[in-house]
Formats: C-alpha cells, sequence, structure tokens
C-alpha cells in the first residue's frame, strides 16, 4: 500500500513495452486499456489516502531526499492524478474504434506504446518532488506527444510536429536553465529542500540576480509548454491534425500539468511572497491571459474547421486558469485548479464527440455537421451539453469555475476582468451555436452519407464525461473541495 | 565582475545565443534541428563549469586524491545528453516524413504548398 | 596551462558556432556540428566531466552525425532559403542573452570550491558513495543508485524516440529495400570496392565490440557505463552497415527484433525495481537484492545497466536501418 506512488507511474511506464512485444494488435489495446483502468483505480485510492491521511512522502531506491529522489503526493498533485489518468482510461477505451479508421494498422503497437509513455510522463511529472526528475519526465511526455501528432493521417500533422517539436524543446531547454540555476544557488534538486534554501538566501547579497533570471526562464518555458498567447503558436496545428484520439488526451491533460508545473515552481519553490509581491507574477500574466480570453475566441469564430475551433477555445480557457493563478487570492487560485478539472472534462467530451463525427463522416468541418443532429443524435447532444458547460450554464461543470473566478475577481475589485470574463462566455455561445445551429436548423444535406449513430465503444465514453459535467456542475462538492485544499497548501508554500 | 571568474559562463551564453538565433532564423529543417542542437549542448556546458572545482579532478575515486569535482552536475548533463539525440532522432525522423511528403525541407516551400491547396 | 587550453577551445566553439550559422551547404553545416560537440567533449575533459565527455563524444558526435548524414542523403544537401527576420531574432537573442549574462553576474566563480552547489548534497556523494554503493566512479554511483529513477526516466526517453521512428517510419518500408535493391539489380553495396576500407574495418568490428562490452562492464572503476557501451556497440553495427550494405545487415538482426530487444531492455530495467519492491524495498532499492547490501547494490547496478546497454544499443541501430532505408526511395 506504502508503495502506491510508484505503482501509479510504473504500471503505464512497464506496459509500454509489452504493447511491443506482442505480435497480436488487439492485444495491444487490451494492454493498454488495462494498463491504464489500473492506472485509475491506483489514483483513485491514492487520492483518497492523500485526501484523509495528509501527503505522502516515496523515497525511490530508498534513498533520502535530497540524495535520492524522492515522489511527493499532496492533494494537488492527487487532484491532478486522478484527471490524467481519469481521462486516459476512457480515451483508451473510446479509442479502439477511432484509431481503425486513423492509424496504420502496422503502426498501433507502437501507438499504444506511445500514448501509455505519455502518461506515465505526466503522472511522473505531477508526482515527483525532485526539479530534475520533473524535467527527464517532461522530456518523456513531450517526445512521445511530438510522435503521437506525427502520426496524423494528413501531411500537415507532420509540419505540425515538427513545429511542437522545435518550441517544445526550447521551452524545455529554458527550463532546464531555470533549474540549473536555481541548482547553482542551493546545491540541491529537491523541491522542498530548494524552497527552505532559497528563503534562506538573503534578497540584498549573493544570488539575487540568478533568482530572478531562474524565474524568468522558468515561466518563459513553462508558458510555452502551456501555451499561453502569444506563445501558443504550437497549439491550433497541433490539436487539429493530430489523429482523435491524441488529441482528445492532449488537450484534456498536457497544458494541465504544464499549469501544474507552474503552480509549483512558483509557489512552492521560489515562493509566493517573492514571485507575487516582488516579481509581480499577477501582473505579467494578467495581460496575456486576458488577450487569450479575448483573441483566441474571437478566432475560434471564423474557424470552418471544428477541431481547429475547439483547440482555439482551449488556448482561452488556458486564459481562465492562468486568470485565476494572476489574482494571487486563494479564491482565485482555487477557482483555477478547479477549472482545470472542469475543463478536461468538458474537452473531452468536446473532442471526443469530434472523433466521433470524424468516425462517421469522414470529416470535421462546418458545412459537413448539417443534419448531424438528426442522424447522431446521441453524439450531438453530447456536443451540446460539453458546449453549455464551456459556455458556463448552470448546472453544468463550467459553471461553477467561472462563477468562483468571478467572485473571486469581484472581491479583488477589478471590474475590467470581471467584463472581460463574461464576454468570453458571450464568444464562447456564438461559436458553440454556430455548430449547433448547422446541426439541427438546417435541411438534410445533399449527399446522403447514410451516416448512423457511432458505436458504442466510442459513445459510453463521451457520456461517461458529459455525466461527470452535469454531475459535478449540480454536486461540486468533491472537486471544489480538493482544489480549495490545494490551493490552501500552495499559499503555504506547499509544507503542509 | 572579475572576467575570468566568468569567462566560461559568458562564452556558454554566446554560443546558447548562436544556436537560438539559428533556430529562428533558418528556415531550413535541418539547420534548425543542428541550431537546436548547438542551444542545448551550450547549457551543458553552462552546467558543467558550475561543476568545477579548482585543484580537484574526475570524480572517480583513485588513492591519495582528495578534491573532486562535483559529480552531481555531471550525472544531470549525462541525461540531457541523452534527451537532447532522442529529440534530434524523432525530428529527423519527422524532417525526412515532410520531404517525401511535400518534395522540400524548406519551411516557406512548406507553407506555400500547404495554402496553395 | 589548463587556461590556455580552455580559452583556446572557447574560442573555436565560438568560431564554429557562427559558421554552423552562415554556411549553405548542409553536408559543411553537419560537420561542423560532429566537430562543435567533440570541441564539447575536449572541454569536458579539461573541466573534469570524463564520463559527460565520452557519452558527449558517442552519442553527439558519433550517432547525431551519422544520423544527420543519413538524413541528408535521403532529402536534400543543400539549404536554399536566406535567414528570415534577422533583426527580429537578433533583438530577442540579444535580450534572452542580456537576461542570462545579468543572471550569472552573481553566481560563484569558475572553480571556486566554495560555490553553494559543494557544500550541500554533494559532499555526502563524494565522501560516502564507495562505502554505500561500492563504486570507485561516483558519478556511476549517482546514475544507477541514488538518482537510478531518473536513468530509468532516461532509458525510457530513447525507447521512446525508438518507439517514435517504428510508429512514424514502420517496419514495411524498411523490409522492402531489400526487395528493391535486388530488384534494381544491386547486388552488391558500392564500398564493397574499396579494398582497404573492407580490410580495415573487417578488424575493426570485433575490436570496436570487445571494447563496448569492457565500457559496459567497468563503468564501476572508470569512465563509462550503459549509454556509452550501447552506443559504441551500434557503431559496431553501423560499420558493418556501411561496408556489406543494409540487406546484409537486416538480415543480421531484423528491425523487429531490435525492437523487441529494446522492449526486453526497459523491461529489465523496470524489473528489477519490481523485485526490489517483491523483496520489501522501496523501487530500485538495490539493498535488499542480495543479503548484504554492497552486494545487492552491485548486483542491481550491473543490471540495469545492461538494461540500458541493450535499450540504447538496439534503438540506435534500429533508427540508423529505419533513416538507412528511405535512400532507396529517392534514386
Amino acid at each position: 500500500m506504502n508503495h502506491l506512488p510508484a505503482i501509479q507511474v510504473i504500471i503505464p511506464l512497464l506496459c509500454a513495452p509489452l504493447c511491443l512485444l506482442l505480435r497480436w494488435r488487439t492485444g495491444a489495446w487490451l494492454i493498454a486499456t488495462i494498463a491504464t483502468w489500473a492506472t485509475f483505480g491506483v489514483s483513485l485510492v491514492l487520492a483518497r489516502t492523500v485526501v484523509l491521511n495528509g501527503a505522502i512522502t516515496y523515497a525511490m531506491g530508498g534513498w533520502p531526499a535530497p540524495w535520492g529522489i524522492s515522489y511527493h503526493v499532496d492533494t494537488l498533485s492527487a487532484f491532478l492524478v486522478l484527471i490524467v489518468s481519469g481521462v486516459g482510461a476512457l480515451t483508451l477505451a473510446f479509442a479502439y474504434k477511432s484509431v481503425q479508421r486513423e492509424i496504420r494498422p502496422e503502426s498501433l503497437r507502437a501507438f499504444y506504446a506511445l500514448l501509455l509513455i505519455c502518461l506515465a510522463g505526466l503522472l511522473g511529472i505531477v508526482l515527483t518532488g525532485d526539479a530534475f526528475n520533473i524535467y527527464v519526465f517532461l522530456e518523456i511526455s513531450s517526445l512521445s506527444a511530438y510522435a503521437l501528432i506525427g502520426m496524423g493521417q494528413r501531411r500537415r500533422a507532420l509540419r505540425a510536429a515538427f513545429q511542437y517539436l522545435i518550441m517544445g524543446t526550447i521551452g524545455a531547454t529554458f527550463i532546464l536553465i531555470g533549474i540549473g540555476l536555481l541548482y547553482s544557488l542551493t546545491g540541491t534538486l529537491n523541491i522542498q529542500d530548494l524552497a527552505a534554501r532559497v528563503e534562506m538566501i538573503p534578497a540584498s547579497t549573493y544570488g539575487n540576480h540568478t533568482l530572478i533570471t531562474a524565474f524568468a526562464f522558468l515561466t518563459v518555458g513553462l508558458s510555452l509548454k502551456l501555451a499561453l498567447f502569444p506563445l501558443h503558436l504550437w497549439l491550433p496545428n497541433a490539436y487539429t491534425y493530430a489523429p482523435s484520439v491524441v488529441t482528445i488526451f492532449l488537450a484534456a491533460t498536457a497544458t494541465k500539468v504544464a499549469v501544474y508545473m507552474l503552480l509549483r515552481f512558483s509557489f512552492c519553490i521560489l515562493g509566493q511572497r517573492f514571485v507575487f509581491e516582488q516579481l509581480t507574477l499577477g501582473n505579467i500574466l494578467l495581460l496575456p491571459s486576458l488577450a487569450a480570453i479575448l483573441v483566441a475566441s474571437l478566432v475560434a469564430i471564423f474557424q470552418y474547421d471544428i477541431k481547429r475551433m475547439l483547440a482555439y477555445s482551449s488556448i482561452a480557457q488556458i486564459g481562465y486558469m492562468t486568470l485565476g493563478i494572476s489574482l494571487n487570492s486563494h479564491a482565485g487560485l482555487s477557482a483555477g485548479i478547479l477549472h482545470m478539472f472542469n475543463h478536461a472534462l468538458m474537452k473531452g467530451a468536446l473532442f471526443m464527440a469530434m472523433g466521433a463525427v470524424a468516425y462517421r463522416t469522414g470529416s470535421v468541418y462546418l458545412s459537413d455537421f448539417r443534419g448531424l443532429g438528426r442522424r447522431m443524435p446521441w453524439t450531438m447532444a453530447a456536443f451540446v451539453l460539453g458546449g453549455m458547460s464551456l459556455m458556463g450554464v448552470p448546472l453544468t461543470a463550467g459553471f461553477i469555475s467561472k462563477w468562483i473566478l468571478l467572485q473571486a475577481t469581484l472581491e479583488a475589485g477589478w471590474w475590467p476582468v470581471t467584463a472581460i470574463i463574461l464576454l468570453g462566455s458571450l464568444l464562447a455561445v456564438i461559436y458553440i451555436w454556430r455548430v449547433v445551429e448547422t446541426a439541427y436548423f438546417n435541411p438534410r444535406h445533399e449527399i446522403e452519407h447514410g451516416t448512423e449513430e457511432a458505436p458504442l465503444s466510442m459513445l459510453l465514453p463521451m457520456w461517461v464525461l458529459v455525466g461527470a459535467n452535469v454531475y459535478f456542475g449540480i454536486d461540486t462538492s468533491i472537486p471544489l473541495q480538493m482544489a480549495q485544499r490545494a490551493a490552501t497548501i500552495l499559499m503555504s508554500g506547499g509544507t503542509l | 565582475m572579475n572576467i575570468g571568474a566568468h569567462y566560461n559562463y559568458w562564452v556558454a551564453i554566446f554560443l546558447m545565443m548562436t544556436g537560438f538565433y539559428v533556430v529562428i532564423t533558418h528556415g531550413n529543417l535541418i539547420k534548425k534541428l543542428i541550431g537546436l542542437n548547438l542551444f542545448t549542448t551550450s547549457v551543458f556546458i553552462l552546467y558543467i563549469s558550475l561543476a568545477k572545482v579548482r585543484g580537484g579532478t574526475a570524480p572517480i575515486i583513485a588513492p591519495g586524491i582528495e578534491v573532486y569535482s562535483n559529480p552531481l552536475p555531471h550525472v544531470l548533463i549525462l541525461t540531457a545528453i541523452v534527451v537532447g539525440v532522442a529529440t534530434t532522432a524523432v525530428g529527423l525522423a519527422l524532417a525526412l516524413l515532410i520531404y517525401d511528403r511535400y518534395g522540400t525541407l524548406e519551411e516557406e516551400e512548406i507553407r506555400l504548398k500547404d495554402d496553395s491547396l | 596551462m589548463e587556461l590556455i587550453i580552455d580559452i583556446t577551445l572557447l574560442t573555436f566553439l565560438g568560431l564554429t558556432a557562427l559558421a554552423i550559422n552562415r554556411i549553405d551547404k548542409l553536408f559543411c553545416v553537419i560537420m561542423l556540428s560532429g566537430i562543435y560537440s567533440l570541441l564539447c567533449a575536449s572541454l569536458f575533459v579539461t573541466m573534469d566531466a570524463v564520463d559527460v565527455a565520452f557519452t558527449e563524444a558517442a552519442v553527439g558526435t558519433g550517432i547525431a552525425t551519422v544520423l544527420l548524414l543519413s538524413t541528408i542523403g535521403a532529402t536534400e544537401t543543400e539549404q536554399r532559403s536566406a535567414p528570415r527576420r534577422p533583426l527580429f531574432a537578433l533583438l530577442v537573442v540579444c535580450a534572452t542573452g542580456a537576461i542570462l549574462v545579468y543572471g550569472t553576474m552573481d553566481m560563484p566563480a569558475f572553480g571556486d570550491p566554495n560555490a553553494p552547489i559543494h557544500q550541500h548534497v554533494a559532499p555526502r556523494y563524494v565522501q560516502q558513495s564507495q562505502q554505500e554503493v561500492g563504486s570507485d566512479n561516483i558519478v556511476t554511483s549517482i546514475l544507477s543508485s541514488y538518482r537510478g529513477f531518473d536513468t530509468l526516466g532516461e532509458t525510457v526517453v530513447i525507447f521512446t524516440a525508438g518507439l517514435s521512428v517504428v510508429g512514424l517510419i514502420g517496419f514495411r518500408g524498411m523490409q522492402k529495400f531489400g526487395d528493391r535493391q535486388r530488384a534494381a539489380g544491386i547486388t552488391r553495396d558500392e564500398m564493397e570496392q574499396h579494398l582497404v576500407l573492407r580490410i580495415v574495418i573487417k578488424m575493426f568490428i570485433p575490436l570496436i565490440l570487445l571494447f563496448a562490452l569492457y565500457v559496459q562492464f567497468h563503468g564501476d572503476f572508470g569512465p563509462g557505463g550503459g549509454f556509452q557501451a550501447g552506443v559504441i556497440f551500434a557503431s559496431g553495427f553501423i560499420f558493418y552497415t556501411l561496408m556489406f550494405g543494409l540487406d546484409a545487415a537486416m538480415r543480421v538482426v531484423s528491425p523487429r527484433t531490435l525492437s523487441y530487444i529494446a522492449a526486453l531492455g526497459v523491461l529489465l530495467y523496470g524489473g528489477v525495481g519490481i523485485a526490489t519492491m517483491l523483496m520489501g524495498g522501496n523501487y530500485l532499492d538495490y539493498d535488499v537484492l542480495r543479503h548484504d547490501p554492497l552486494h545487492g547494490q552491485h548486483l542491481g547496478i550491473f543490471l540495469i545497466e545492461l538494461g540500458v546497454g541493450t535499450t540504447v544499443f538496439s534503438v540506435m541501430v534500429l533508427i540508423f536501418f529505419a533513416f538507412s532505408s528511405r535512400k532507396g526511395l529517392r534514386q
């Protein structure tokens, strides 16, 4: 039982090579599915243990930190692990039929192995308590993501993957520089140890310049990874041209883990006082967040490729998360963290609906949505409900996080920001309504595809996510409490 | 600001920036990857310069030697080198396939081919 | 004396970097990047980082150059477009460089033994690793034991690169290479006509493989270990391929077999950790593998280095095969 943190990452990590060893293609899917569901199960137990008993520390190799690498699991980590592994499990269930249309059969085993490795990488980032270990697992998840995106059908997928590779590696190298500078000041790599030693550095003498530079490089590197405007250029192409399963998985998890890294480095290592008061991270994040919300939502309205529209919508939603962080208040932070959870549910459901549409019609263009409301009723209903969550309609999960965010901005007295949040929701209404109108209120498409509803194996995971959207919109106590607890831990420096 | 004390760091920074410059300005995919390599390898020089101890020697225990250079950055950079070559390999695989499907490795020409469709 | 070598190397590095920026012929640029790697490796030696120098020389100068050359062999050899937005890039680069220089102003002087990083975590490694882990090479102790989990991550990164190449390029293309060659009537590779190369390479390959095994198993006592050994072992195979042709090499060991070996290497490494968990320790705690902690450490390090070496070797050869098999398509 006390090996849980290690098992959480080891299961997907070691099942990946197993996927490659079997000659039988369905076997790879089977191993991957069992692995992801086992991982999800472990994450539930882990989260429960952490919430009830407090943070868990696990020393890899038996060597105590800071000489060895140790995993440190607190409520924030447990929350994210739930999100990532839950999405992973549902994505694998969805994947069975979806990949048949989109991935070459001989690449299937490598595909599932890469998916498992990406999952393991993301989990590793969230669970570890060692800064350099974060870098290694960041590269694990990034490298597999580049390859997964490149396996999309159109040749633009290759271009998108290459662009992401270049920008992602620059970001990762910036993060490496930041970690190196922090190390040069303190001599340690363990996050809690770093926090203690950074506090001891007197502000006036030795090391303050280095600390500011480390912070600058970490922030820029992480902003590249979490696609904060204007460093978001890789995201639209990557999400649009990747295979549907890959888009579902990455959209719901990868950027959230990058936000997690930002939170860890800012609050736990550098310290809230230093980061927000001295270096005004709040102000640095504010403008890009607002720009993301407005500009990305506006651009989304003009997209005819619906996957691309949802990608721009994701950039806007990330703006909401960073806006919550920039408020530097407990409420704002809780809102940002809760939105990570809700966005995963929303976008997961929406992109799954897109995957189903692509599976049946072979296209994701707006014009091909005509009449889909009749021919694929369940899929479009899922899209509508997911869209409502995106807009922030009451009784959906999206409403809760927007509501808490609004409360936080009103509390801080930032009226223009409140107006912008509401404007963002309005813009979301416009771009979702375009799709709904085409699907339900247009006459039948000239060429009758004879399209039928998506297969059950795709509908079930989709509706689990939609159901979760509605459930957590009505009774949001569990995620909200976890988010609030996580915010408390962060604001106290991560020592709880 | 002792020049001798920080010469290593500054040259490393200069090399990093040259690599970064190559990545941003050049349109050829392979040149971009080489620039990326340049950038990351120069970061390694910075790290290893931190580890050196004056009068020390390689961190392999031998009788009679008292002072060793710091082994921890060496370990980190070993890992980073391997990560770097893995990234280069994946990047080159993508570049190969891009060449197959587009017929060119120049970013501008690739963009034109996509936009003209 | 050391300072002069240091300054000379750094100056040459700067010149090489500038040259890489200016030159258009990709073949020259790749050669220059190989030279850059080698100069870096020499610099690392002067800074006492022997393991790092070894890895940089093997991986950066060796493998990276080989892969780059295979790629331009299958694509184009000259860069055609001019640099775009040079002023904007110069601005960004100067700003970033300035921030970095600002940041390093407070950093300890080069070689200062009183720097913070030499006071905290490192002293235990230097003073106690020989008693706790049993290896003379402190870097190997840290890499394999203290921070062994990072090394597992590193092995997975290499495995991921191999997987990516398999997923993107695929086995079928590689195996069709032999058919294409035979169809085109090419029965002997053109290199076979170079008598000197043939004889010398035939003599060298067994020595290279033997040296790789030496590096693998002596990582405890000198610079070396799984990574370097895997790369050197792979270079033996690459030599064979260059001399006798891809078709012959793929008959010695097929790409599919290589992918299995790579998977088994990762499983070996991870499996050692699972074994330690089953025997009562934490993940990758080698102390519990045997009755005596020191023996356990030795066994654990031996096994994981083996896992690392096999994965690195198989992935490097696999990627090389994948890239070389594309050459036939363009001719």
